[in-house]
């Protein structure tokens, strides 16, 4: 049986800090399902966050600002201590990614280039033209080439396997072969990103399931404040394609069917730049209130940057606009609507990354510390990926090093696999004509008719009955069989169960917390609640049931306040 | 539009040699060849294999050659291509693992050979590198590369002589040499002085027709080219002196 001492799933930024900040003594592997160079982070454009002060605008800027930013965006539920450590990390973070070859854009004088983001008080946003998760992720991987990093790729872990409250392994299966194996692992770290594709209109890649956070609630570890997605506020229209909020923060404008910059009705002081919520929820406003084009979509007009400054900064946005819209943003304004974009919820880790699992961590999206609460800004994805991907691979590495051997039988581990291979022939088996992609559809379907930007009680409580319906359905699937060899449709059947599971969780807190907070806005309750909803929601699986609990938030340093931009 | 697409299968060790399969795709709307694709694996024959990930041209997972051409799938359009008859081979070059996934092993394997992360200075500087934009520029095209493998799989010289590094590999090098960072000496990157690495090259430069990032790798090639012949010639001189 392959055994490691620390099994890293997901080979995207968090996944490949995990690794590379593991003991170099213990015997670590990194387990993803794509090649890590595939993976959902090489997908990120506009930069990530950190108190440099190398803009001249920023010269004031320190890690506190950022944190007070990062908090006062998170409409207070992240927890100010951990949101704190993210901001103080930030500054040697970045150097480090610098010394590793990361090709930051540069300010004259060589300094690393830091542009202005949303929600944040001054221009803090080091990028790499509107390519900075391309290479961040590459650099990363050079470093795990270097390294020497293990790597299984083309993997899916299907089982966190957990025994008396200790991490045993996981089991997988291997799309390479059709196989399916126990791996042991004394500790085993996911890093398996967001569920973006449990939504119809997701800036997410295709493989974007979500089913690493399903796999943690399903093993008993709790969920936490699932119930907050984040929709970024520009996606290109009908195809959902990321247009970062770079092209804002280099200047862009939003503009409705009225040649309006609409942005002055929600956000007069921070305009284009207020927190990503905010903006949204704006443009879907406007899209309601028919002032937008064909009652889908505002336009975002990069025009006035000229032709220059868009070659420059935003090659990217360009390459995607003439791909994929057939037009030239130096030419036309850029038709954008929201998409689901981030996930603020996640695995419940404490600020070691550790769950209450012995053994078994979370970094990056897939995970909850809390950082981002209730809105995540934009520029601090990347830099929680790297922060406390890091922080779990150091964490996960003294968890090793002062536990025993795990004592576990091999035999718990082959006897999951078995179970598994016994529900893949029992899906075989069904002869039911029910395809798993119609079951994905109407998923995405109920969730982003039912759990969008904005939510109210009797939309969610549909979401849950359909969400219900779909689980009994889900016991019909279908698998074509054959062979199981790059068995996309295995893939999904197997990732579907969670993400029904996620659905679920998502809706039910949604539909609890009777408040509006940040990227929660309910039609019904339209106010922020402190006195009652100051709190995280948890959300454990207890008999197959999702059982909901509430958690205090550290508002220590800085109170509540209105959030005005 | 209704579209034949004919797509290569295979799935070794079962079928004996590779053959082409007929679905009929019809649309109404602009698509992708690879939202054709999942549209065929779903509604037609679940066991068809590719692989993808981004949608967006940025993941590098897609690469295909789509009626004759070699590209990543998600970026080329249906109809861009001006047929109703698409035909939708593997790269080659790379053994074909099951109909639409190829073994990139080959091409990661070369990949590492040629050390491909910076080699800085040895300690880190407390607050980074000063390098200027117009030196980053110099390299920028060559940070577009996504490891798709597109130049590797259509680069005649990969499919003859198995030593050979390919365009991405060598490209890669070229970026990190060129690096003002990169401190490795050249007794270590002039170990692509040989027909495996920059002077295995055709120049025909169907790597820089290809590329779906406007990478131009051959560039790169005879960019190291120079730099090696110069290296050498400045080690003569200062030999000589």
């Amino acid at each position: 049986m392959i055994e490691h001492d620390i099994l890293v799933v997901g080979g995207g930024l968090a996944g490949l800090a995990a690794a590379l900040n593991s003991d170099p003594k213990l015997n670590v592997a990194v387990v993803s399902k794509v090649h890590p160079l595939r993976s959902h982070s090489v997908a990120a454009q506009g930069g990530i966050n950190a108190a440099l002060g190398n803009n001249p605008e920023g010269k004031d800027d320190s890690w506190e600002r950022h944190a007070l930013d990062t908090i006062k965006g998170s409409d207070y539920l992240a927890d100010q201590k951990v949101a704190e450590l993210m901001c103080q990390k930030a500054i040697p973070a970045i150097y480090e990614l610098e010394y590793f070859g990361v090709p930051f854009s540069r300010f004259p004088g060589g300094v690393i280039a830091q542009r202005p983001f949303g929600g944040a008080g001054f221009p803090r946003t080091c990028y790499a033209a509107d390519r900075t998760g391309l290479v961040i992720l590459h650099t990363l991987f050079e470093q795990s080439v270097r390294k020497q990093v293990k790597f299984y790729n083309e993997w899916l872990v299907t089982k966190l396997v957990v025994r008396e409250g200790k991490c045993a392994g996981v089991v997988i299966y291997d799309l390479t072969t059709g196989q399916i194996m126990p791996v042991r692992a004394r500790a085993v770290i996911f890093a398996t990103g967001g569920y973006g594709r449990v939504y119809l209109k997701t800036t997410n890649a295709y493989i974007n399931h979500g089913s690493g956070i399903g796999i943690a609630y399903q093993a008993g570890v709790p969920l936490k404040d699932m119930e907050f997605v984040q929709f970024h506020p520009t996606s290109l229209y009908d195809k959902n394609i990321l247009i970062t909020e770079g092209a804002r923060g280099e200047g862009g404008y939003l503009v409705n069917n009225k040649s309006k910059r609409f942005m002055e009705d929600y956000a007069p002081s921070t305009m284009e730049l207020a927190p990503r919520d905010i903006v949204a929820r704006a443009i879907q406003t406007e899209i309601d209130k028919g002032n937008g084009f064909e009652n889908e979509y505002v336009q975002l007009d990069l025009r006035h940057l000229g032709e220059a400054k868009i070659k420059k900064r935003l090659p990217g946005i360009r390459e995607i606009c003439i791909n994929f819209a057939g037009l030239d943003p130096i030419e036309s304004p850029i038709p954008i609507q929201p998409a689901q974009h981030y996930s603020m919820g996640g695995i419940d880790v404490n600020l070691k990354c550790a769950s209450i699992i012995q053994g078994f961590f979370a970094a990056g999206e897939c995970a909850c510390v809390s950082i981002h609460g209730a809105n995540r800004l934009g520029g601090n994805s990347l830099l929680d990926t790297v922060v406390f991907g890091k922080i779990a691979g150091e964490e996960a590495s003294i968890y090793v090093r002062g536990s025993g051997d795990t004592g576990l039988e091999e035999k718990i581990l082959l006897d999951e696999a078995l179970e598994l291979k016994k529900r893949i022939e029992g899906w075989e088996k069904k002869d039911s004509a029910l395809k798993i992609h119609l079951l994905l559809n109407r998923l995405k379907e109920v969730m982003s008719d039912n759990v969008g930007l904005f939510r109210e009680k009797k939309n969610l409580e549909e979401a849950l009955d359909k969400i219900h319906e779909l689980k009994e359905q889900y016991h019909r699937v279908h698998l074509s069989g054959q062979c199981l060899r790059f068995s996309q449709e295995l893939v999904n059947i197997l990732e579907f169960e969670s993400m029904l599971d996620l659905a679920e969780v998502i809706a039910l807190g949604a539909l609890n917390r009777e408040e509006t907070r940040g990227s929660h806005y309910r039609l019904d309750f339209k106010e922020r609640n402190d006195k009652e909803w100051l709190k995280h929601t948890i959300v454990t699986q207890k008999d197959g049931q999702p059982l909901i609990s509430y958690q205090e938030v550290d508002a220590s340093k800085y109170k509540p306040k209105a959030r005005e931009y | 539009m209704e579209y034949i697409f004919e797509i290569l299968r295979y799935d070794p060790p079962q079928d004996k040699s590779p053959y082409f399969q007929e679905f009929l795709y019809s649309t109404e709307e602009s698509k992708s060849v690879l939202e054709a694709l999942m549209n065929i694996r779903n509604e037609q024959d679940c066991t068809l294999s590719f692989r993808y990930s981004c949608r967006e041209a940025i993941c590098g997972s897609c690469g295909m050659v789509i009626n004759g051409k070699f590209d990543l799938a998600c970026r080329t359009m249906v109809e861009s291509l001006e047929s109703d008859r698409i035909i939708i081979e593997p790269m080659p070059n790379l053994k074909i693992q099951k109909d639409l996934v190829v073994d990139m092993e080959p091409f990661w394997e070369a990949l590492h050979k040629i050390e491909p992360f910076l080699h800085p200075q040895k300690e880190i500087l407390e607050r980074g590198h000063r390098i200027e934009e117009e030196e980053m520029e110099k390299i920028l095209q060559y940070i577009n590369c996504i490891l798709c493998g597109c130049c590797y799989s259509v680069c005649p010289v990969v499919s003859r002589d198995e030593r050979y590094l390919g365009p991405a590999a060598l490209a890669k090098l070229y970026r990190l040499v060129k690096d003002p960072r990169d401190k490795r000496p050249f007794s270590n990157w002039s170990r692509v002085n040989t027909e495996g690495g920059a002077w295995g090259c055709d120049t025909i430069f169907k790597c820089n027709e290809v590329c779906p990032k406007d990478v131009r790798p051959a560039d790169g090639i005879e960019a190291l080219r120079r730099k090696l012949v110069v290296e050498k010639i400045k080690r003569i001189l200062r030999l000589n002196k």
